[in-house]
Formats: structure tokens, C-alpha cells, sequence
């Protein structure tokens, strides 16, 4: 692992002109903690916890009864419609309950979960192996990753194959598989590169396969030589390898993706709308799994950090419970500290030792609790506007958010809001601005429910139309694309323009939807 | 784990305060104070201290009114700044009582009347300056005598630079033969000069510290250049030169100190430089024809007033739009 940066290794250099996003925060990383440990596989727990929900979208329907004898990697909850992902046994043993049970979810306390009591003795469910990836028809791949269960293990947790699916039906010019870990303290993303790094770049032309992607870019952060040494090792002239400067959020989609390609997300599009496919290091990896092995998603490394005994990364089997992971750490319950699971700056506050590990959990930070300083009003200094990655006017979105002015917050684009935290970072007064905004959010979703719930017929119609006006757009597709394979997606401007601004259109209706379906969720 | 509060993230801050903001304005201002002190005595000092004392009184009571945080108001910082201000753009002969008036005009009419702390429309300080500006104009436009001019002649008080200009431009005479004397210094005007630039000092380590951005008094003082270069290109006769207005008067301390409080500017990147332009621009305007020598503080004023106006024309295209 002897490569330093200028040293060619077996990639051609292409160096690629980075650009900048606005705003962001560059942090003490505090990294150093945990990056040079080797993560350990943590020991089978007593009790496995699985909520039915570990991803963005419709939770999972149980296929297992209390009583049954489940073996590792058996299915145990089935997908509940197109943006859903199964859910397999971690483990062999008895299921013991399905009820609710603590979850780690902002604004929700408890969910459906499937419980087993292990019993040691690990067997595996038959599995079977994909025996040639380039072979196989990308919509088959697409079909194999979705039945692993992979949701995006960056954090976010949105179903890998809707992602690959878009990636499949549209042009995708370039695949990023991002494994720019921005978040102070969190490093399992470059231990799991340093330790399999065959892994993350195999899992990358895998994907890349799958949506056919005219370019593949691996991107990390400046700061994680090691990684970058170890993935070097793997890659081919196939794969542009890249470092990123660390400046807090670049590991965010949007803001990974002007930082590479220069190219804005369109403000309530996505990624995928003007060409681009993004993966997490860990998903790239678990595809791998998937694939070549036909392991669905039962485990994950986990950063273990700040005030515990021996902070590490662990590779911990989902539905682990939390305290398990911490006394393997050596820490003792402790009434001065609060427990973070993610990071710092978007992390969840957990007050239950018991709530499990899931798919998206990729750190667990215990913090000295820190007295909260009085909230004091806001004297527009404007801080917030300078760090804001997304360019909004948080303070504006503050006042009206503050005074229930829902209508006025969407015009100040609430719904871009990524939540990364920078403007309540900086902030003299204080303000958990953050939390409003969620506040907004979540109230103006809970509105347009009423409005939708009021006529069914009517929403009935519309997503009739709806879907209709999806396979017409779709039947235009292939227009774009010869247009692309010319040279470049920018061949004739206009028509690009109009076609990322009707894919914006259809996935606001979508969003729409989506966050109604969500809500309703919340609220059963 | 036995918190009950589930605290929303992020959980992380760069500790900063409203008081932390507030201290670091106060010591960039004593460049400026200091220099003041030196040139016109020491009654600035006094000024300073009857100053804080008034408002602290004031926003005391105020507080206590309307039932807020005594502790946590009144340790802000925010009234001292005030205070400061007020006490800066005042003449060290003013007395008490006017300084009295003036704060607490300023405190109760432009803060609190509108809610308070970062509620309101209009720059407090420079509201109460205005109030007794109107009210006492006399006592107001008398200043002492620079210390190295009085040497040796027992005088009290006299003209500034701007306002000596001004009498005597109305008096047909020509900026030429104007400002010659002594009274007018290096470049623009015994001791006012270097106070000005001791403002800028203390300003430009704002700026360097990210407390306030460099836009607005980059604005002020590109729109006083701009507008008194075209004039005094036009006629150098009739209108003082640009380093003249840059440099006299309370131009550096309006641009960097008064100008730049969070609160009444603009909140834009566009925005405050358009604020920080109509306020250079006023006040040109102001000093050249209007009825009393130095227009900074009325400029600020009226600039204040068009801040809404101005962030609603100015709003940034977000990321994708």
C-alpha cells in the first residue's frame, strides 16, 4: 500500500478539474480515533432486533410466524411494492416476536420489528452465486441487487435498485460511487475501502454494468490516503479513482456531484436528470456480495466512537442493539452522556440503549452532554446564508416556518433543504434551526394528505394520467439518447432542457406521493 | 441514555454567541475610540461611559417591562454596542441629559417598541442620534477644538471640516481656497482623518474575523467614492474631493460599525452591496445639499427602511435553480 498520490499505479491519472459547491464547514475530523484500528466482527448478540423499515419507502411484510426456525440469510419479510426492500434473518434462529419495538428514527419512536433469539449456530440459507455479472442482462443484476436488500448504506437508506432502475429506463453518463466520508468521526466507509477494497471496486463495475454507465468515478476524501492506496491497487483505466477536498457536506449527493462534475441537481430533480448515478462505497460492496455470492445485506461496519473505552469499527450483524455494540467498546452507561447514532451533524439522538443497528447506521457517537445555550431570537447576521451548500436563505426560512407561514417556506424551497446541519453550526442565537425546518416539513406533508385524502377519485385520476404521461415520456427516451452518443449529453441544449425540465416535473408528482405515503405511515 | 428530550442535530457548534459577536465589535471600535480620545479629550471616554450606563438602564427597565431574561438580554452586548455608537457620533461637549434623551429615544422607539432584539427596522443608535440631532441641533454641531490646533489659543470650541465646508461653500466661497487651512489636515481634516482611519482598521479585522461581511462597507464607501469622484471631476470648485468625504466626518464608522448591523442591513450577497451603495450615495447627497453637515446617520436610516425592499428583489438562485 506503498502508493503515494503522484505515483501512477495501475489507473491512468486523468486528472479530473474539481469545482467547488458554496458554503460548508471544514471541521477537526477526529478520525485519527478510529481509522487506523482494523474493524472486528462483533460477537452473535443475545437478542436480534430488525425493524420492518431500514430504507426510505414502504416498510417490508413479514413472511416468518412467531415459533419459526430461520436460518442466515433467509428471507423474512417480502417487499411491499416498487420502492420497498426485503429484509433477511441476520443470523440462524428462533423468531421470538414481532411487535414494536424502539427504532432509530427521527420524530418516531417505535415500529414494527422482527425478533430473533440466535443460537449460535450461524448455519447459512442456501444461497446462490450470479457465476458471470458481464454476461447477464442488466435488468436481471438490477432484479438480484433488489432482492438482497441493499438500500443505500450511506445514510440515507433510499432502495438501491430504484436508483439502479432509473439509472437503467435513462442515459446515465456517470456512475459515482461515493465514499467521502464527510462527517467528522465516522470512518467505517474507509475502513471497509482499506480492508476490501476488491470488494468496493468489483461491487462498482458491477453497477456500473447494471445501469451502463458511459463513465465510473470512485471519489474520496482527501484525507483518507490509505483508502485511496488500497482502492488504486483494484482499479483499472476503467475507473476514475479521485480525491475530493474534505470541506463539510461534499460527501452529500448533490454537492459530491457539482464537486466532480460542476453540474447542479436540478432544485426538486434528481440526480439521475442530468446523467448521474451515485452509490455508496458500502452499497458497491454489498452489490458485490450480492452477486458473487448471493449473500443479502446482514451486516455492516460500524464506527464505534468519542467517549467509549476503546473506540473502533466493528462489523456488526443489523439488528444488533446498541448497547451490545458500546460494551464491546468498553463503555459503561453513563448519565453525562448522550448517545449519537451517525454523526455529529446529522446524526439521530437516541435515548433507548435497546434500539438495533440497521442498514443505514454507520456510526454510534457518545458525546459529554453539553449544557444547551438558551435560544436566542435572530439577528439575521446572515452566517447561515455564507455556510448554506444548497444556497438557500435559512434565516428567511426560519421566520416563516417560525410563524406557521407554510406557503411562504416552499417558495424559499424548503423541500431542498438537505438537512446537513451547517446553518445551526454557525449560528450566534442558537436556533435548532434544523428542527424547524423538519417542522415545516413534516406539517405541510400532514396538509396536502388532508387535501389529497378529501378526493380519492380525483388522486385515482391523476396518477392514472400520470402514468400514462410516464410511458409516453418513456417512448421519447431513446431520442436523447443517440443524440448522446455523439459526444457529450449537452449535444443540442433545448432539448435537454425541456426533457430534465418534464423528469423534474414527474418527480415532484412523485415526491408528492411519496411523502404522503410516508406520513401516513408515521401516523399508523 | 436517560435523557427524555430527543435533541434534534446537528450536535455540534462553533460556539459562538451574540455576546462573543458583540465583544469583538466593541474592541474592533477602539482603535477608533482611542484615537478619538487623543484628539478631542477625554470627555469621549466619558461619553462612552455615561453611554453604557443609560442604556444598560434603559434595556434594564425595557426588559423588565416586557418580562424578558433579565440575565440573558442584558449580557448580550447588544445595548453596550449601542451605547458605544451613540456615544461615538456625538460631540465629547454634548451633555448628559442629551445623551440620556437620545439613547433611550433609540432603545425604546427603534428596539423595543418592535419587539426587541433583532426585531428591529431601524439602527438603534442611530436613531437616537437623529432624535437628538433634530431635537438639539445646536448643542449637537458643537465640537471642540482639535488639539493641535488649539495650541496656545485658549478656544473651546469650533467648526468641523464638514461643517466648515459647508458655511462656507454657502458663502460663495471655492473648495480650493476652502481647504487650505489647517483645520482641513493631511487630506481630509486635522484628527478626523485618522480617527477615520483607525475605524478602518478596527473594521477591516471585522471583516478578516468574519463577524461582518465585506460587501457592505465596501458598498458605503464605493458609493461615497463613486458619486464625489463625478462631482468633484465635474467641478472641483463646488465639491470636495473624494478622499475628503471618504475620510471626514463619520464615513468609516458608518461604513464598517453602523451600517453592518445585522439586524437593519440587508441580508442578501447582492443585496448588501445595493444597501451599502444607496447609503454612500445619501449620504453624499445629504452633505452636499442637505441642511446639516455629516448625512451618514440619516443615509443609514433611510437605507434601513428599503431593506425589505431590497432583499425581495435580491434573493440568490438556490443550487439547481
Amino acid at each position: 500500500m506503498g502508493l503515494d498520490q503522484t505515483k501512477p499505479g495501475m489507473n491512468t491519472q486523468v486528472t479530473r478539474q474539481l469545482h467547488n459547491f458554496h458554503g460548508g464547514l471544514v471541521f477537526e475530523t477526529y478520525k485519527d480515533i478510529t481509522s487506523k484500528i482494523v474493524a472486528i466482527q462483533h460477537p452473535l448478540p443475545q437478542k436480534i432486533i430488525l425493524p420492518l423499515r431500514q430504507h426510505i419507502g414502504i416498510p417490508a411484510v413479514p413472511v416468518v410466524k412467531i415459533g419459526d426456525y430461520v436460518l442466515k440469510g433467509q428471507l423474512i419479510a417480502r417487499a411491499d411494492g416498487y420502492v420497498s426492500i426485503p429484509l433477511h434473518a441476520s443470523t440462524s434462529g428462533k423468531v421470538i416476536d414481532i411487535g414494536d419495538y424502539p427504532v432509530p428514527h427521527a420524530g418516531k419512536a417505535v415500529a414494527t420489528c422482527i425478533v430473533i433469539k440466535p443460537d449460535g449456530e450461524e448455519r447459512w440459507a442456501d444461497i446462490e452465486p450470479t457465476e458471470n455479472f458481464l454476461s447477464i442482462d442488466p435488468k436481471q443484476l438490477q432484479e438480484i441487487i433488489r432482492s438482497s436488500g441493499i438500500a443505500g448504506l450511506g445514510g440515507a437508506g433510499f432502495p438501491a435498485h430504484v436508483k439502479l432502475n432509473e439509472g437503467v429506463v435513462n442515459v446515465v453518463d456517470t456512475l459515482i460511487i461515493n465514499g467521502v466520508e464527510c462527517e467528522p468521526y465516522i470512518t467505517c466507509d474507509d475502513r471497509l475501502i482499506r480492508e476490501k477494497a476488491h470488494y468496493v471496486v468489483a461491487g462498482t463495475r458491477m453497477i456500473r454494468h447494471a445501469v451502463q454507465a458511459r463513465q465510473c468515478v470512485i471519489a474520496v476524501e482527501e484525507d483518507m490516503p490509505e483508502a485511496y492506496a488500497a482502492l488504486a491497487q483494484w482499479i483499472d483505466d476503467d475507473i476514475e479513482l479521485i480525491k475530493v477536498p474534505t470541506r463539510y457536506p461534499s460527501g452529500g449527493e448533490k454537492q459530491l456531484i457539482q464537486v466532480i462534475t460542476g453540474k447542479e441537481v436540478p432544485s426538486g430533480g434528481l440526480a439521475i436528470h442530468i446523467g448521474i448515478v451515485m452509490h455508496n462505497v458500502a452499497t458497491a460492496a454489498a452489490v458485490y456480495r450480492a452477486v458473487t455470492r448471493g449473500e443479502p445485506v446482514i451486516s455492516r461496519y460500524v464506527t464505534i466512537t468519542g467517549k467509549v473505552g476503546t473506540p473502533r469499527n466493528l462489523q456488526v450483524l443489523l439488528g444488533t442493539p446498541v448497547s451490545d455494540c458500546l460494551r464491546a467498546c468498553g463503555y459503561e452507561h453513563n448519565e453525562n452522556h448522550r448517545v449519537i447514532m451517525g454523526g455529529p451533524m446529522m446524526g439521530i439522538h437516541i435515548n433507548n440503549p435497546d434500539i438495533p443497528v440497521i442498514k443505514t447506521t454507520n456510526c454510534i457517537l457518545v458525546k459529554e452532554i453539553q449544557p444547551i445555550p438558551a435560544e436566542m431570537p435572530c439577528i439575521r447576521c446572515g452566517n447561515c446564508v455564507d455556510v448554506c451548500p444548497i444556497k438557500l436563505l435559512p434565516q428567511q426560512l426560519y421566520w416563516h416556518a417560525r410563524s406557521e407561514n407554510l406557503e411562504e417556506t416552499k417558495k424559499f424551497h424548503i423541500f431542498d433543504c438537505i438537512e446537513c446541519g451547517c446553518c445551526s453550526y454557525v449560528c450566534p442565537s442558537h436556533i435548532p434551526l434544523v428542527q424547524y425546518y423538519r417542522y415545516a416539513k413534516t406539517r405541510i406533508a400532514a396538509e396536502e394528505r388532508k387535501r389529497e385524502g378529501a378526493d380519492h377519485a380525483r388522486q385515482r385520476f391523476m396518477q392514472r394520467q400520470h402514468r400514462l404521461e410516464e410511458e409516453a415520456q418513456e417512448k421519447l427516451l431513446p431520442q436523447v439518447s443517440t443524440i448522446s452518443e455523439s459526444d457529450s449529453l449537452i449535444a443540442d441544449p433545448d432539448i435537454i432542457k425541456s426533457y430534465i425540465e418534464a423528469a423534474v416535473a414527474r418527480t415532484r408528482d412523485k415526491r408528492h406521493q411519496s411523502r404522503i405515503t410516508d406520513l401516513e405511515d408515521k401516523d399508523g | 441514555m436517560a435523557d427524555t428530550i430527543l435533541l434534534s442535530s446537528p450536535h455540534k457548534h462553533d460556539g459562538s454567541t451574540i455576546r462573543s459577536i458583540m465583544f469583538k465589535v466593541c474592541m474592533a471600535l477602539l482603535p477608533g475610540l482611542l484615537c478619538n480620545i487623543w484628539y478631542f479629550g477625554p470627555g469621549v471616554m466619558w461619553q462612552c461611559l455615561y453611554a453604557t450606563v443609560f442604556a444598560l438602564l434603559t434595556e434594564a427597565i425595557l426588559l423588565t417591562v416586557r418580562k424578558r431574561d433579565l440575565r440573558l438580554f442584558l449580557g448580550d452586548g447588544t445595548a453596550i454596542v449601542t451605547a458605544w455608537l451613540f456615544a461615538l457620533m456625538i460631540s465629547p461637549l454634548v451633555p448628559w441629559w442629551v445623551s440620556l434623551t437620545g439613547i433611550s429615544f433609540g432603545l425604546v422607539f427603534a428596539k423595543h417598541l418592535y419587539g426587541g432584539l433583532g426585531h428591529n427596522l431601524f439602527n438603534p443608535a442611530a436613531t437616537g442620534y437623529i432624535f437628538v440631532l433634530l431635537c438639539f441641533p445646536v448643542i449637537m454641531n458643537h465640537w471642540p477644538v482639535m488639539r493641535e490646533l488649539s495650541a496656545g489659543i485658549d478656544v473651546i470650541s469650533g467648526a468641523t471640516p464638514l461643517g466648515d465646508t459647508q458655511t462656507r461653500l454657502a458663502a460663495m466661497d471655492m473648495i480650493s481656497e476652502i481647504q487650505i487651512g489647517p483645520l482641513y489636515g493631511m487630506f481630509a481634516g486635522a484628527g478626523w482623518e485618522w480617527v477615520n482611519l483607525a475605524y478602518l482598521a478596527g473594521g477591516c479585522w471585522l471583516v478578516i474575523s468574519g463577524i461582518i461581511s465585506w460587501r457592505i462597507p465596501f458598498g458605503v464607501a464605493g458609493g461615497v467614492f463613486v458619486v464625489s469622484t463625478l462631482f468633484s471631476l465635474y467641478n472641483p470648485d463646488l465639491y470636495a474631493s473624494p478622499l475628503f468625504h471618504l475620510f471626514s466626518g463619520g464615513t468609516m464608522l458608518g461604513a464598517f460599525f453602523i451600517a453592518t448591523d445585522p439586524v437593519t442591513a440587508s441580508t442578501t450577497p447582492r443585496g448588501k452591496i445595493i444597501y451599502g451603495c444607496l447609503i454612500g450615495l445619501i449620504a453624499f447627497v445629504l452633505r452636499t445639499w442637505g441642511a446639516y453637515p455629516d448625512g451618514i446617520a440619516f443615509a443609514v436610516l433611510i437605507a434601513n427602511a428599503a431593506v425589505p425592499l431590497i432583499d425581495r428583489y435580491t434573493r440568490p438562485n438556490i443550487l439547481g435553480e
